[in-house]
């Protein structure tokens, strides 16, 4: 009965996790290259919005999920000429435009609120293998968007680690003066990667909308796009440890869900407020940790985190 | 090169180069608050008329609502009195560059600690002057306290104060809601009893007996202490040597520590004063406007803080303006279909004031061939 309880939680953590991993992979990218983007929470509302009102309108969620990775990235652009070429402060930046995704998402979503019958991403059982005890329905019984997500951290982790394009990324968030010699360009860089971060905001967004928490509410996310800031820092600015924290996170986020109908809780009904403050609460334990591991194995952020690259000023 | 062919080059050369001015000219310090308020009111504008309003008509509606009476300039004192309060304890953060983000819990804190005074642990016949002065203190511990999480996180174990102040804003909302709907709730209902009277702020509309104009003002005393409080805030930037160390921490920790400065002491010290600020915001919002604990008493008062914090340049004495401009947008776009313009403009506003506000301080530039 608690193992049944357990796999259930499991299943519905990495369900549940799928949106903030996207978006915690994309600001992986963009903080790899040297640019903060605060804006996640933004975004991700943006693509919430924008993906449930176009597959309300088409009919087709594949068109509304193309659409909100589109505005994630052109919001993320907006940042991108902000603090790259403009050299403003990356977290004021960001948090403009989490205000800007937030306020322009419940004016364009105030009709959309009624809507309870936009189409859905498909769940996709994958065969034979779905039918698994235990991993079956844990990683197996799935809707298509899950499976996306545990395939983009180890291909985000490939990328970073083991390709050439990879290391660039890493060369220009750590040393961009050197990178420049060696004829990267870094600002042209930085611009793409900010971008793809934005986009797989839109996507974590589209994710929640469509498939997680099919429907539209105002500021939806809850905080996750935050949570996903917090991650990175978390993983180390490595996607499979981002996918460790997400699922983590996911697990937890469903706990007052998923316990509704344990006796204890029954019992207690009340306690249903302080498991809803776990998955915040969970984020400071993990900065705690990370902060600690920090310490002892020396890894930190991109060194030229948050700073404007400007080949006159070099050198410093 | 003769000069000939120099003359002949420049007119094919001729191009518009951007270039970073040196420094900016007076007129255009002057002028660029204006500019840049109606840049975002027109990006405004535009945003406004794609999702189908008449920019004009909402623009005219808001601040003849807001700012076209003297009750409307009662209600937008209302909606102000939070916003300095907060504004001015997230400014002193940000001068130190500490990104405290989560002056909304800290407000929610602040109310939850001056409640508890105005209905439970105090006794019922306690004077006013007393209860309210208690309430003010409760709610400056409260703000300070939860600001002091992130801020000894932040000095000790240097973890970024940007997530843990947020997380902590929606554990704070749990917090409430828990109390609103538990133990302190009306009936089952998200919300506490009323206060006394004795745990209310006056308001202008209680002297209306000998100043009949006041009558039906809803404006209550927190307004004064606000103001009062960005005047000493002023000072205290200006004249004292707390004020001068924050600063030099925040243009350059490093010098701040070679001069001697205990920079973990100043981060714990900065962020108490920061939460508690918006603690006391809290408190007057339900001592002075909605007399009782509910859910959602705040329409984000601790993130709209932030903006006027930026927009003010952290200077305190702007922040009472700016605090207003955004009291008479909440206020307007109150009477304003959809509900969510006002958040919209905010974050137009702080983008463009971040982007163009270092635009400005580019010029074009007319070049012409060979004189390089």
């Amino acid at each position: 009965m608690e193992f049944a309880f357990l796999v259930t939680l499991l299943a519905a953590g990495i369900r549940s996790g799928t949106a903030i991993l996207f978006s915690t992979i994309g600001e992986i990218f963009a903080e790899r290259s040297g640019v903060l983007n605060l804006g996640i929470e933004g975004m991700m509302l943006m693509g919430a919005v924008t993906a449930y009102g176009i597959a309300f309108a088409t009919g087709n969620p594949w068109i509304g999920l193309g659409v909100a990775i589109l505005v994630g990235g052109v919001m993320a652009l907006l940042h991108a000429v902000v603090t790259i070429s403009l050299r403003a402060d990356q977290v004021v930046s960001g948090l403009a435009l989490t205000f800007l995704g937030s306020g322009l998402s419940a004016v364009l979503g105030a009709p959309l609120v009624e809507v309870r019958t936009a189409p859905r991403l498909p769940n996709f059982p994958i065969p034979v293998l779905a039918d698994l005890p235990i991993l079956g329905p844990i990683l197996f019984n799935h809707n298509v968007i899950v499976y996306a997500g545990l395939l983009a951290a180890p291909l985000a982790w490939w990328y970073i680690h083991r390709t050439r394009p990879g290391m660039e990324l890493r060369a220009i968030g750590e040393y961009p003066a050197a990178a420049d010699a060696l004829g990267i360009n870094v600002n042209l860089q930085r611009y793409a990667y900010v971008v793809f971060g934005g986009m797989m905001a839109g996507l974590g967004g589209a994710s929640l909308s469509l498939a997680i928490t099919p429907l539209w509410i105002e500021d939806m996310t809850a905080g996750q796009g935050w949570i996903a800031v917090g991650l990175v820092i978390f993983a180390s600015w490595d996607p499979l440890r981002a996918a460790l924290g997400s699922y983590l996170f996911g697990a937890i986020r469903r706990l007052p869900l998923d316990s509704q109908n344990l006796p204890f809780f029954l019992a207690n009904p009340q306690l249903g407020y302080f498991m809803n403050m776990l998955p915040y609460l969970f984020v400071i334990l993990l900065m705690l940790i990370s902060a600690r591991s920090e310490l002892r194995r020396r890894i930190g952020a991109p060194a030229a985190l948050g700073q404007p690259y400007v080949r006159e000023e070099r050198g410093v | 090169m003769t000069a000939h062919s120099s003359s002949l080059s420049s007119r094919s050369r001729a191009r518009l180069r951007v270039e970073r001015r040196l420094e900016q000219p007076r007129w255009l310090r002057i002028l660029t608050p204006f500019i840049l308020i109606s840049a975002a009111l027109l990006i405004g504008a535009v945003l406004l008329r794609l999702v189908g309003a008449d920019p004009w008509l909402v623009y005219t509606k808001m601040a003849q609502i807001a700012f076209g009476s003297a009750h409307g300039w009662s209600d937008t004192t209302i909606k102000a009195t939070p916003l300095i309060l907060a504004g001015l304890g997230v400014s002193i953060a940000f001068r130190m560059r500490l990104w405290n983000i989560g002056a909304e819990g800290q407000l929610f804190i602040g109310a939850w600690f001056a409640t508890g005074f105005a209905l439970f642990w105090l006794p019922r016949d306690t004077p006013q002057a007393i209860l309210l002065l208690v309430m003010a203190i409760g709610g400056f511990v409260g703000g300070a306290l939860w600001a002091f999480i992130p801020g000894v996180l932040k000095a000790k174990l240097n973890i970024n104060e940007i997530i843990t102040s947020l997380m902590l804003t929606y554990v704070a909302i749990f917090w409430n809601n828990y109390w609103i709907y538990g133990p302190w709730s009306e009936r089952g209902f998200g919300l506490t009893p009323q206060f006394p009277r004795s745990a209310w702020l006056p308001r202008f509309t209680d002297f209306s007996s000998d100043f009949p104009a006041l009558r039906g003002m809803t404006a209550h005393a927190g307004i004064f202490l606000a103001i009062a409080l960005a005047l000493i805030l002023w000072f205290v930037w200006r004249r004292t040597k707390w004020g001068y160390e924050v600063k030099v921490i925040g243009d350059n920790p490093r010098a701040g520590r070679y001069a001697g400065m205990n920079l973990s002491r100043k981060i714990i010290g900065v962020m108490l004063l920061s939460g508690g600020l918006a603690g006391l915001a809290g408190m007057a919002e339900v001592s002075g406007v909605v007399h009782r604990l509910q859910e959602r008493f705040s329409p984000g008062y601790g993130f709209t803080a932030i903006i006027i914090a930026w927009l003010a340049k952290l200077n305190p004495l702007a922040i009472v303006p700016v605090a207003y401009l955004f009291g008479g947008l909440l206020v307007g776009s109150d009477a304003i279909q959809p509900a969510g313009i006002a958040k919209m403009l905010q974050g137009v506003v702080l983008f463009v004031v971040v982007g163009g506000e270092l635009l400005l301080q580019y010029r074009i530039k007319l070049e012409r061939g060979a004189s390089s």
